[in-house]
């Protein structure tokens, strides 16, 4: 079974790649995963990436990926990063990239969208939100400390 | 908006925002490798900070207050140290050029194919775009396919040396790019090119 997941997931990763897949994992180590809608899919090195997807690592995981604006984003261990929005146009370079990091910890460098539009790209996290101008920079969420009434 | 949404939201706001919880995160700016230092905006609850500094940084503290901070380049490997090992390497430009009105390379751009061939090589599943420009000698419309051409040309170059075509797209800008503003009729040998984008 295991075996036959992995010749489907090889056989995806060769065919070219849908117009809806704006990254691919370049990146993979220990436990990731994207969960696309009801599916987990084991995020391998050439895994496609699309808009809505929520890549989530293990204890042991990290995952790198790149975009078609050229922005590169790195999840480290024990994260949750979701790809809420996605938009570049190859033509004007004109774009959105919104993220949210629920848990963890991410690293990132902006791409061509940001250097058309400052800003353009926005990553969240449970209780703030930071805009992009450019351009090498990381994000760590922390536990959440317990509510008090 | 939903009416169990509606029910939710103004329950929350019943609640009053002080007694939201506040997550609290890091958020840090980082030197490029050039050098270039770059800047990001942080906002929690109307509150906007910009961060413009080598390793500056701001905490969202349990609080809900914003606390500016100098971090150091080894409080960033401790914390960060597995997360930026995992960023893939930046994406890497070339520019080749051809002989005029034609889609042969210049010998000179024939020996840097193989810094290209090797980039790509060094790469897991690379992408490769590949973008073709003429000089303004020509009519637009012929210029827009000798582009074409040039880009497709060099595509082919790359899948006799072994990279899958369907890592390759190849697209043509015409005389609509110049790498140096010329008047229209102008041969120029440096806008006669194809910028190959390997990510």
């Amino acid at each position: 079974m295991r075996n036959c997941w992995m010749l489907a997931l090889m056989v995806a990763a060769s065919l070219p790649a849908y117009s809806a897949d704006v990254g691919l994992v370049k990146v993979s180590h220990g436990s990731v995963a994207i969960e696309r809608g009801s599916e987990r899919i084991a995020a391998r090195v050439g895994t496609p990436v699309r808009p809505s997807d929520v890549i989530v690592t293990g204890a042991d995981g990290a995952a790198g990926i790149t975009f078609s604006d050229n922005s590169l984003v790195s999840v480290g261990p024990s994260s949750v990063f979701a790809i809420d929005k996605y938009t570049f146009d190859t033509t004007t370079y004109a774009g959105e990239f919104q993220g949210t990091l629920s848990r963890g910890r991410l690293a990132a460098v902006s791409g061509k969208m940001v250097q058309q539009a400052p800003e353009s790209m926005k990553i969240r996290t449970p209780s703030a939100i930071m805009g992009v101008r450019g351009t090498e920079f990381v994000v760590q969420v922390d536990e959440p400390v317990a509510q008090r009434p | 908006m939903g009416r169990l949404a509606a029910a939710l939201v103004a329950a929350a706001l019943a609640a009053g925002c002080a007694s939201q919880p506040v997550t609290p995160a890091l958020f840090a700016v980082l030197p490029a490798p050039d050098g270039h230092i770059g800047t990001i905006a942080v906002e929690h609850d109307g509150d906007r900070h910009v961060i413009h500094a080598k390793y500056g940084a701001e905490q969202l503290q349990a609080d809900g207050t914003l606390h500016a901070e100098t971090l150091t380049e080894a409080d960033v490997q401790a914390r960060f140290g597995a997360t930026l090992a995992a960023l893939p390497a930046a994406p890497a430009s070339f520019l080749l050029y051809f002989l005029p009105d034609s889609d042969e390379l210049t010998s000179a751009s024939k020996g840097e194919l193989e810094h290209v061939f090797a980039e790509i090589q060094r790469r897991p599943l690379p992408d490769i775009v590949v973008i073709g420009h003429t000089d303004t000698v020509g009519a637009r419309r012929y210029n827009d396919r000798l582009s074409l051409a040039r880009a497709e040309r060099m595509r082919e170059m790359l899948v006799e040396r072994g990279i899958p075509a369907e890592r390759i797209q190849a697209r043509g800008r015409g005389e609509r790019e110049l790498l140096v503003p010329t008047a229209d009729e102008v041969h120029e040998p440096r806008n006669r090119r194809v910028e190959i984008n390997v990510r």
